[in-house]
């Protein structure tokens, strides 16, 4: 059985980052106590042998939900760019990209 | 006290005006709710607009539909159109959603009015209403308490009687903690039966929008307009809504009750003791009683806490800046995800972005996320074997009565505690519902909850219209300070 | 001296024809004005959820019976990474449990190339870099437009099998050809309805293992693809001789300077922390839905080039040409020979049309497939029997396309050609019934398809000066006894 480690700061300072968040010192010491706490009760979870059980991704048993293939009417653009930090040419402005998606 | 239906015939009848009702709730609103602080948001404007519609289409003889002229609060993370939605957070403040959610337009269509957008946890991440950008909600009856969270200001609306209904979301008990904290009914439908369609995500498989009322048959009448498939959630189940209402006075005779030992162990003593008496009371009243242990309870609240955390983290990942909401400046697009994200968001809903990212992360899924997947299948096999032996399950909604506001926020463990009653309900997507019934020894409100399988809403609302009328007397009317 | 060996692995995207999103009722539809076809669901607002487009579904299907994938039950996963191009910052896709499993694509010079997998994907909305010099590297701002954003998408990834550029640039052709047939794709490569990503690698000529690969992307046009991977595999194996090693990462291919470079993300390896789609249930189609969606495949390209062969060699000694094997491939790839068999149809002669296919109405597609099959059918017989040379023929042929219609003979009359006089046709024709009575006979009785034959007769007898509709006139004519006009 695998004992997954004690969550540290270095873990946590990796997930904020993964998560784009940015932590003060003090933050990363308070959140890494705190969420050490959780995790320390999550391992009783970790550590159960639930080796011939399926997970549930739904607790509803539905399948193959599909809709007709037919247009239906978008927004009005001018309402949703109204609601938009920065706009420019109809279109969403942001600060450069660095770096290509993945 | 007049129940909805009544209230929607009288206005239907011409009898009262939706206008005046409006009035009144808006009254009462300006009354208290200034310390209560239940609403981030009255639409008075378009509510008035609302209602005189509604009184013209009476006029002229057409049927506005089962609410009419009913006012209702709706949690601030449902989405109304053109109406500010900020799930109690700066990251969305001041947004205008330019959709309804599916709940609010059949709301619309069923006459009822929209009165505002009410406070909760950030996020829907919280127990008791603390975590909310601008502030607490406070308990009606005692402003020094917490109404319970995350749904505290639709519940407080109700128990302070400022609107006979109120909307609110329940993904670890997030509807039925703050009713029983507050002495109202808070319902958890089956996971699926009510569209979650602009329904501002915080855990999918989880969320569920759930009624807050005075009494059991409101509650009823609200879940019967707003629940049924919903062509745009996928994870709506195909059925119509049921029909609760008309089935409400048949009585418990030989339903078979089991008092859950693991949703009683654990509690305070005076809110053990009202489980009990009313698993007396149900019993007088003809129903099989007895007790029963699922023990894969226990495993709830970390299975929980692991799999809310980690839907939730992906849920808000769109929270960047880029298309809505605030944008805090950076000198490229990650930096400035990263200033509005941090800017944006409470501490509480970084935790749980925190700890959801590491139970997905590479290398840890299997033993968390993925281990926690299993334990929710542990506690459907579980329950569904006491299901075997009992109709309905019994046991407390929330471990204690309400607490005192800031004596949990700064241990997330112990906040996290007040859900273990509630949480197994959204595990295995069964329905659940908090009935007020009596106080505790601080004269506070206690719930007591009955829990029921998959889609047997019609006999869960019998069994607890069974337990409302057994209450201690003077507690059916417990929305203490109600000003009609 | 060692020898290398190349070996690519091909990543195709491939946007699905339907007419809506993958997830929500938006407008599926290219060049639109920016943010004009965008609804709560593919803007990702809060509170939105999707919805799986059933004709996505279909094309899937269709894609993996195509490519003899099997169909399975399937689920979606979300795909986690922040871009300013994906509204959730998430990607709805599949992960393990995708729709299409397994399968092979064989190529025309026989070659095989295996499937690893076809799964559904949403796309991604399109950023515009903005100031300095508009290149990534330097610009100062961005814009986002999200008209793509949650189109559907099928990505197709192949076994790493393929042994050089140019049958890296045979499987896409290919590929593109059976995308197109089964009425998935418009294969627009152009306008970004399908790309291409490469994986390269190499390894010592006779060495087993795989060598450390990387990723290209950027790579617009079949050209493109051919030499980023002759550049990328001259890099690796320069990289190895001078005793350096290949660091598995992601390079675009820059066009301009003709060499791929690597990018510079923001974090080194992407943590994807994929789970199963909370919002989407199980996809599970029957097998009677399989069923229909593999008997919707048109004539896939194989079929198409085989029909042609078939044709072209039919009454001849036997196996086709390599130059017309190479037209037959032409002709399919560019959707012409459905144009060339109802050309046979009408009376040309194949071969020529084959090769006038593949030459003159290559060279102008977009009218090339409107072309009236007879009117072309007339133009080779007039080449056939001499009634105008070859160049005359292509003169003709370039005026029908550009007017977009006509007649040959009206044409090469126009043009100064001899016009056969209408005495002199109604005498031919009664020469040639004379010559065939027996067919003759049969066509009297009923037997409609022989109007062909002897239009085809009739035409050999005019040199193609023969107008088709006097032609057929006159049949008809003769046949139910009417006096002369």
């Amino acid at each position: 059985m695998n004992d997954p480690p004690e969550l540290g700061r270095s873990d946590v300072a990796h997930v904020a980052a993964l998560a784009r968040l940015e932590l003060t010192d003090e933050e990363l010491d308070r959140f890494t106590g705190q969420l050490a706490r959780v995790i320390e009760h999550a391992r009783d979870v970790a550590a159960l042998d639930v080796g011939g059980v399926a997970p549930t991704a739904h607790p509803v048993p539905l399948g193959n939900v599909l809709r007709a293939d037919d247009v239906r009417p978008s927004l009005d653009r001018a309402e949703v760019l109204s609601q938009a930090p920065d706009t420019e040419d109809g279109r969403f402005k942001v600060p450069r990209i660095i770096g290509d998606a993945p | 006290m007049t129940g909805v239906r009544d209230l929607a015939a009288s206005v239907r009848a011409g009898e009262r005006s939706a206008v005046s009702v409006l009035d009144g709730a808006l009254s009462a609103i300006a009354d208290r709710d200034t310390e209560v602080r239940a609403f981030l948001f009255v639409c008075e404007a378009e509510a008035r607009a609302a209602a005189e519609a509604l009184d013209d289409a009476v006029r002229a003889g057409s049927d506005p539909g089962p609410l009419a002229g009913v006012p209702v609060a709706l949690k601030d993370n449902l989405c109304t159109r053109g109406i500010p939605t900020t799930c109690g957070s700066r990251i969305l403040a001041g947004w205008h959603p330019p959709y309804d959610a599916t709940v609010v337009a059949r709301l619309r269509g069923a006459g009822a009015v929209v009165v505002g957008k009410t406070n909760l946890d950030e996020f829907a991440m919280g127990s008791s209403t603390e975590n909310s950008s601008t502030g607490p909600t406070r308990h009606p009856q005692d402003l020094s308490r917490v109404p319970g969270g995350s749904s505290g200001g639709s519940a407080a609306a109700v128990a302070a009687g400022f609107v006979p209904l109120g909307l609110g979301s329940d993904t670890g008990g997030s509807v039925r903690q703050p009713a029983a904290l507050c002495g109202v009914v808070g319902m958890k439908p089956t996971y699926g039966l009510v569209s979650r369609y602009g329904l501002i995500a915080f855990a999918s498989s989880l969320d569920q929008i759930g009624p807050l009322a005075r009494t059991v048959e409101d509650a009823a009448v609200l879940l019967e307009v707003i629940a049924g498939h919903d062509e745009c959630d996928s994870t709506s189940i195909d059925r119509p809504a049921p029909m609760l209402v008309r089935s409400l006075d048949r009585g418990v005779d030989g339903v078979r009750v089991g008092v859950c030992a693991e949703l009683v162990d654990g509690t305070a003593p005076d809110v053990a003791a009202r489980v009990e008496q009313a698993a007396e009371a149900l019993e007088k009243a003809g129903a099989e009683v007895a007790s029963v242990s699922v023990p894969e309870v226990r495993f709830g609240l970390s299975a929980y806490y692991l799999i809310a955390p980690a839907e939730a983290s992906s849920n808000l990942a769109r929270y960047d800046g880029v298309r809505y909401g605030l944008r805090v400046p950076g000198h490229d697009v990650a930096a400035m995800n990263v200033a509005t994200r941090t800017a944006g968001f409470g501490p509480e809903v970084k935790r749980r972005i925190m700890l959801g990212t590491y139970a997905l992360s590479a290398g840890y899924y299997d033993a968390y996320y993925g281990k926690a997947q299993r334990v929710r299948t542990l506690m459907i096999q579980a329950f569904a074997r006491a299901y075997e032996r009992f109709d309905v399950l019994l046991g407390a909604t929330a471990p204690t009565t309400a607490f005192a506001l800031g004596e949990r926020v700064d241990d997330p463990m112990a906040m996290y505690m007040s859900d273990v009653c509630t949480i197994p309900s959204n595990l295995t997507g069964d329905p659940a519902i908090s009935v007020p019934f009596g106080t505790g020894r601080d004269g506070l409100p206690v719930g007591v909850q009955v829990l029921a399988p998959a889609l047997e809403e019609e006999l869960l609302f019998r069994v607890a219209a069974a337990v409302e009328a057994a209450a201690p007397a003077g507690d059916r009317t417990s929305a203490a300070g109600a000003v009609r | 001296m060692t020898d290398w060996d190349t070996v690519v692995g091909l990543e195709v995207h491939c946007e699905l024809r339907t007419r809506t999103k993958l997830f929500c009722g938006c407008r599926n539809a290219f060049g639109d004005e920016p943010n004009t076809n965008i609804c709560p669901v593919c803007l990702g607002l809060p509170g939105s959820l999707p919805v799986l487009n059933e004709q996505a579904v279909e094309l899937a299907m269709r894609i993996g019976t195509a490519l003899h994938a099997e169909i399975r039950p399937s689920i979606f996963h979300r795909k986690n990474y922040f871009y300013p191009d994906m509204p959730k910052d998430y990607q709805i896709s599949q992960y393990d449990e995708p729709i299409n499993v397994g399968g092979w694509l064989d190529l025309p010079d026989a070659s095989r190339v295996g499937i690893v997998r076809a799964h559904i994907e949403e796309d991604t909305g399109k950023t515009t870099h903005q100031g300095a010099s508009g290149r990534i590297h330097s610009a100062e701002y961005a814009l986002v437009d999200y008209n793509r954003a949650g189109v559907p998408l099928v990505e197709i990834v192949s076994a790493p099998d393929i042994r050089s550029a140019s049958q890296a640039r045979a499987y896409v052709t290919e590929l593109r050809g059976v995308l197109v047939a089964t009425g998935a794709s418009d294969g627009r490569m152009e306008e970004g309805s399908l790309r291409v990503d490469a994986n390269v690698s190499v390894r010592r000529a006779g060495d087993e293992h795989y060598g450390t690969r990387c990723e290209i992307k950027n790579l617009n046009s079949l050209r493109s693809l051919v030499r980023a991977i002759e550049y990328e595999a001259d890099r690796q194996v320069a990289l190895v001789e001078t005793g350096g090693r290949v660091v598995q990462e992601t390079r675009h291919w820059d066009e301009g300077a003709g060499r791929t470079v690597p990018l510079r993300s923001k974090e080194e390896a992407f943590d994807y922390r994929y789970f199963p789609e909370p919002d989407l249930v199980p996809l599970d189609p029957d097998a009677e839905w399989q069923q229909r969606a593999a008997g919707a495949i048109g004539l896939l390209p194989a079929a198409r080039r085989a029909r042609l062969v078939e044709l072209v060699t039919s009454g001849e000694h036997g196996a086709p040409t390599s130059q017309q094997q190479d037209q037959v491939e032409a002709v399919v790839n560019q959707g012409l020979d459905d144009l060339v068999v109802d050309a046979v149809d009408a009376g040309a002669p194949a071969a020529l049309a084959l090769v006038r296919a593949a030459n003159e109405l290559a060279a102008d597609l977009e009218h090339a497939t409107v072309l009236d099959p007879s009117a072309f059918a007339r133009l080779v017989v007039m080449e056939t029997t001499g009634a105008v040379t070859a160049t005359q023929a292509k003169a003709i042929l370039a005026e029908l396309l550009s007017a977009g219609g006509g007649d040959p003979a009206e044409v090469a009359r126009a043009r100064g050609f001899e016009a056969l006089a209408d005495d002199s046709l109604v005498a031919v024709v009664a020469e040639t019934v004379e010559a065939n009575r027996a067919e003759w006979d049969r066509y009297l009785a009923g037997d409609d398809k022989l109007a062909g034959f002897f239009t085809g007769q009739i035409m050999k007898a005019t040199r193609g000066k023969a107008d088709g509709k006097r032609v057929a006139e006159e049949l008809r004519r003769l046949r139910n006894g009417e006096p002369e006009a």
